[in-house]
């Protein structure tokens, strides 16, 4: 991501998992990015232990899922729809990526600095909700929603 | 299939109800493509499947008629519908089959030192091996090598099995028209030169598709607890599973055997519902064992790939092979098998 041509200036934070440490004065997080690894039920594990940390406000436009290894179906322990499900819950689109795979990872990054410049309000007229409800319309609502 | 997909599905279906009037021979084909669109929409996974019981079609079947498929190790497969294939026509099959054989052997595609050509291929079918009345039968191919005196009519070494068969096959039967035989699941015992040539010639003669059944790590588990929840008298073999840990240079196994009884005892604690296992027990059965695992040797098993599951019901590994160690269990395990096979057809 880091290599992608942005006007203001792009950091980038990882973290194994959340909460962060409180002590360290940080600047305002725009976008979080859960990212969960098919192959390892630990991983999707992390990700719901983090969830819970998570102010609510993010949850508007704010954060995404992505999931990665689905291509390798013979080493997947977590299934497909179990991830659907958790996009689906905390209301947050869900982006699927092999991040081992080259092209893949450059189009993803391409795709996430472009969603991060709506969430840091850089992008004038689309707002983080507004581009949440856009992705969510082509979405079919899931039986409980009817 | 990205979920993004589904909404085309809504509009559609009111202009192919209209179609249905003008195509009639396209029914099949339409079931088949909304199964598939109902795939790809959101439809959780099967929460619940029911534990391998002996089907009544089974108990009338004498278990030593399937004894010879127990004990070995089986290679899967999974197979599309086969086109005009026909019960009736099994010894022209046998002879076609022979002569496809030797002549490919005879090319020097397929070489071993000391083989002699005399070879018969065995078609017959195995009646009583599937869940439904739906199900096509079950059938079996085996090459066997003719002995050269032919005094001894006895000496007929089996060289390679393979056997076709569905099991509660009911969402793939649905679907396909008239003139072809779905037995999607195939396993195969031999050599691997020998599995290639008879699948050559099923992919020439049936234009069928064969490709090979990797066994997910979620699939696995799933195995590993439907048969520690099997009623067994007498436990055969530990429990093991065995786990993969990506790392570099070379990846680590790491191998986990418990005793029958006690798999059983975890089991039995876990489930609730008699009859049916839910994705709920699964994981809580797993969980407990990856934590016990971290309790003493502080390792996060389910950071790690489950590779083989082996149980005293039966053994499977990720590669797509099974070994089937009790007849009393063998329809439930043919019916996962199938189904998994059917999604991979998918």
């Amino acid at each position: 991501m880091l290599k992608e041509d942005c006007a203001s200036e792009l950091r980038v934070h990882l973290a194994r998992s959340l909460p962060l440490p409180s002590s360290v004065d940080r600047p305002r997080i725009d976008l979080i990015v859960f990212v969960v690894n098919l192959h390892s039920k630990y991983s999707l594990r992390n990700v719901e232990e983090s969830l819970h940390h998570v102010d609510a406000t993010f949850f508007l436009g704010k954060a995404a899922f992505l999931a990665t290894g689905a291509g390798r179906e013979s080493h997947c322990s977590v299934h497909r729809n179990t991830i659907v499900k958790l996009a689906h819950t905390y209301r947050s689109p869900l982006f699927f990526c092999d991040l081992e795979i080259e092209g893949f990872r450059a189009t993803m990054a391409q795709r996430l600095v472009r969603m991060l410049q709506i969430c840091a309000g850089h992008v004038p007229g689309v707002s983080a909700l507004n581009l949440l409800s856009l992705l969510r319309s082509s979405e079919t609502l899931a039986p409980e929603d009817l | 299939m990205d979920p993004y997909d589904t909404p085309e599905s809504t509009p559609r279906h009111g202009a192919s109800s209209r179609l249905k009037d003008y195509f009639i021979g396209a029914t099949p084909l339409r079931k088949r493509l909304e199964a598939v669109r109902k795939q790809a929409s959101f439809v959780p996974t099967p929460p619940r499947r029911k534990i391998p019981q002996c089907s009544q079609l089974q108990e009338d079947n004498d278990p030593q008629k399937f004894a010879f498929l127990l004990h070995k190790q089986w290679t899967l497969y999974s197979l599309t519908p086969l086109y005009k294939f026909s019960y009736t026509n099994l010894k022209e099959y046998s002879r076609l089959l022979s002569a496809f054989i030797a002549a490919e052997k005879q090319k020097g595609l397929a070489v071993e030192v000391g083989e002699d050509f005399n070879i018969k291929v065995t078609f017959s079918t195995l009646l009583g091996m599937k869940g439904t009345q739906r199900d096509p039968e079950a059938f079996l191919v085996q090459i066997l090598s003719k002995s050269q005196l032919p005094s001894e009519n006895r000496g007929q070494k089996v060289l390679w099995t393979g056997w076709f068969c569905c099991v509660f096959g009911d969402s793939l039967l649905e679907t396909v028209p008239e003139d072809f035989t779905c037995v999607p699941l195939f396993l195969a015992n031999g050599a691997e030169t020998n599995t290639a040539i008879v699948g050559t010639w099923f992919q020439e003669t049936f234009d069928c598709h064969f490709s090979s059944l990797a066994i997910n790590a979620f699939n696995l588990s799933w195995m590993a607890a439907m048969w520690t929840a099997c009623k067994m008298d007498q436990y055969m073999a530990t429990t093991e599973f065995l786990w993969s840990v990506p790392c570099s240079p070379q990846s680590l196994d790491i191998s986990y055997a418990i005793h029958p009884e006690d798999a059983k005892a975890l089991w039995d604690s876990v489930h609730k519902t008699p009859g049916e296992v839910t994705q709920e027990e699964v994981d809580l059965f797993m969980d407990c064992l990856y934590s016990h695992f971290h309790r003493h040797f502080k390792i996060h098993l389910s950071a790690t790939r489950l590779v083989r599951v082996s149980t005293s019901v039966a053994s499977a590994h990720t590669d797509g092979k099974i070994k089937i160690l009790c007849h009393k269990y063998l329809i439930g395990i043919l019916a996962y098998l199938t189904e998994l096979a059917i999604f991979q057809i998918d």
